[in-house]
């Protein structure tokens, strides 16, 4: 009894919890029971290879994919159990950031930036404008309000995301691959923008991607999901000196043995066993 | 056996996409009717953006299309009247088919094809770019900000256009009528304006209004279906052309049986 209280209530501390989370797409299962917490102010970067489920936690994180089993708290809340309406409260605290910015074309950059706060507040439109001058002050695209998103750069989009993520005050930020697709010189203004928010905001920063420079430079903990499994969760140092087999290949860049047959790729993929009843590439987790 | 189970698949499969267009039908219909109620209220300008780009940018296509249409029925029509030397009715037989059927029609078909596929490859092309996932993290309805407006603005304007398109098919008929059937341009209008009742336009009217509401739900169901990728745009483009042609043609059956059963 004691132990469905504790189970049924946010540990106390943590900004986020996750608790042996699953998620399935049809039969599949993607995240096979992840356990990890997230405190206040930190950043946590998650690391893995492509199809290694870190995009399906992120998005499973902020509620666009449902759990089959598990918890997320957050803020009091299990948002895996949580009503739509509720999902939605929680949500105005979130901020999100995606890969490829996700502004809407038919909108202004201010548009874009200002949409949450015409939907969910109700200030004046001058106090709006004056929010949106602010938050894209704060991205380095202050006088960019009437460009269109088409008329944007790589990075200038991805300044431009970051501003309306952060339009609303979140309490906590995702980023969703923030360095894919940009050149070494844009990627590192993102990495030196996704420091500066945390340092004037202490925000909670969520971030999923696979750039090593970027990731050592920014996390205060990391998290390395393989094949939907946690393999490793620990600072930068920890990472660094780990002897995980499948931390040292991930972090030096060891070429995958190649994958000859489908069903071993699929099973590679989703960590399950192989044809030959071994688990390719696959390490005992930390 | 393995036909009876294809025909079986076919049946729940159509009966499954039908059941989903009316969920977001339904869906919309809480949000236009219950949702101001809620502090939800409807949003006015998207509606405006959207009927004047439904409504306003088709008029000249569609001038063109009915007024044309207008005259080669009157042509084909005058073939068969002259046989019985009752040219004189050229203007109630273009009148009648043109506002019973032909307008609201022929509205419809060029509203599919301008923004019935315009809103698969828009919301299509947002669900690829992840952009209706942002507006979920966002805490906003994608169903209330993107379909909503289009439903309620097709609404408005499906009807207005149905009658300048009808009003276009008849100018069209007139044309041959004053060139080639002896009509003046005033006797041709009041000939059309007597053949007509208040029920011929009426129920073209409210047939336009179901296909406005069927074509806005194909539309935007199949670019909610959308894939990943760039291919599957242009499948749910195309999925959404043929299917609202097809549902749009089995409206105008349902309810011309109707009509016709309540006239006997």
């Amino acid at each position: 009894m004691a132990e469905n209280e504790k189970e049924s209530a946010q540990p106390e501390g943590p900004m986020i919890s996750v608790r042996d989370l699953r998620v399935k797409y049809g039969e599949r299962e993607i995240l096979h029971g992840i356990s990890f917490d997230v405190t206040h102010g930190e950043t946590l970067v998650i690391l893995g290879g492509s199809g290694s489920g870190k995009s399906t936690l992120l998005r499973t994180l902020v509620g666009l994919e449902k759990p089959s089993a598990g918890q997320i708290w957050m803020k009091g809340e299990d948002i895996a159990a949580i009503s739509h309406k509720g999902l939605n409260e929680i949500r105005k605290k979130l901020g999100m950031s995606f890969q490829g910015g996700a502004l809407f074309g038919s909108m202004t950059v201010g548009e874009n930036v200002a949409l949450p706060l015409h939907e969910h507040t109700n200030l004046e439109d001058s106090t709006i404008d004056i929010v949106v001058r602010l938050k894209l002050n704060q991205v380095g695209l202050l006088g960019f309000e009437d460009y269109m998103p088409s008329e944007l750069s790589g990075g200038m989009l991805k300044r431009a995301a970051v501003a309306r993520a952060m339009a609303m005050d979140p309490e906590i930020l995702f980023f969703d691959e923030p360095s894919a697709g940009l050149d070494p010189i844009i990627a590192a203004g993102i990495d030196h923008l996704i420091l500066q928010v945390k340092k004037a905001f202490n925000m909670t920063i969520i971030v999923v991607t696979h750039e090593l420079a970027s990731a050592f430079l920014i996390a205060d903990q990391m998290l390395l999901v393989d094949k939907g499994n946690i393999v490793a969760h620990g600072t930068p140092d920890f990472m660094r000196s780990s002897d995980q087999p499948r931390v040292r290949q991930f972090l030096d860049r060891v070429a995958e043995p190649e994958v000859a047959q489908e069903l071993d790729y699929l099973q590679m993929l989703t960590g399950g066993t192989s044809s030959t009843g071994k688990l390719p590439g696959r390490r005992k987790g930390v | 056996m393995d036909f009876v189970a294809q025909i079986g698949k076919v049946v729940i499969d159509s009966l499954a996409y039908l059941g989903a267009l009316a969920t977001l039908v339904a869906r919309s219909a809480f949000c236009v009717f219950i949702g101001p109620f809620q502090k939800r209220p409807i949003r006015w300008q998207r509606v405006i953006n959207q009927a004047a780009e439904v409504g306003v940018r088709a008029l000249p296509i569609l001038s063109l299309i009915t007024f044309f249409i207008g005259l080669i029925f009157a042509l084909q029509f005058a073939n068969e009247l002259r046989k019985l030397g009752a040219m004189n009715q050229v203007a109630t037989g273009v009148a009648v088919a043109i506002s019973r059927e032909l307008g609201p029609l022929i509205t419809a078909i060029l509203v599919i094809g301008r923004s019935g596929s315009a809103f698969a490859a828009e919301i299509g092309t947002m669900r690829v770019t992840e952009e209706i996932d942002a507006l979920e993290v966002m805490a906003i309805e994608p169903v209330e900000f993107l379909v909503v407006p289009k439903f309620v603005a097709m609404i408005i304007m499906m009807p207005c256009l149905t009658l300048w398109a009808n009003t276009m098919g008849i100018l069209g008929g007139g044309l041959f009528g004053v060139t080639g059937a002896g009509f003046t341009w005033g006797r041709y209008i009041r000939s059309s304006l007597d053949a007509l009742s208040l029920h011929d336009i009426t129920t073209g009217l409210l047939k336009s209004v179901m296909f406005g509401v069927t074509i806005t739900a194909v539309g935007c169901y199949e670019g909610l279906a959308t894939g990943g990728g760039a291919e599957e745009i242009g499948r749910s483009t195309t999925r959404a052309v043929v299917m609202s042609i097809f549902l749009v043609i089995l409206v105008d059956l349902i309810f011309t049986a109707i009509f016709f059963a309540s006239n006997q």
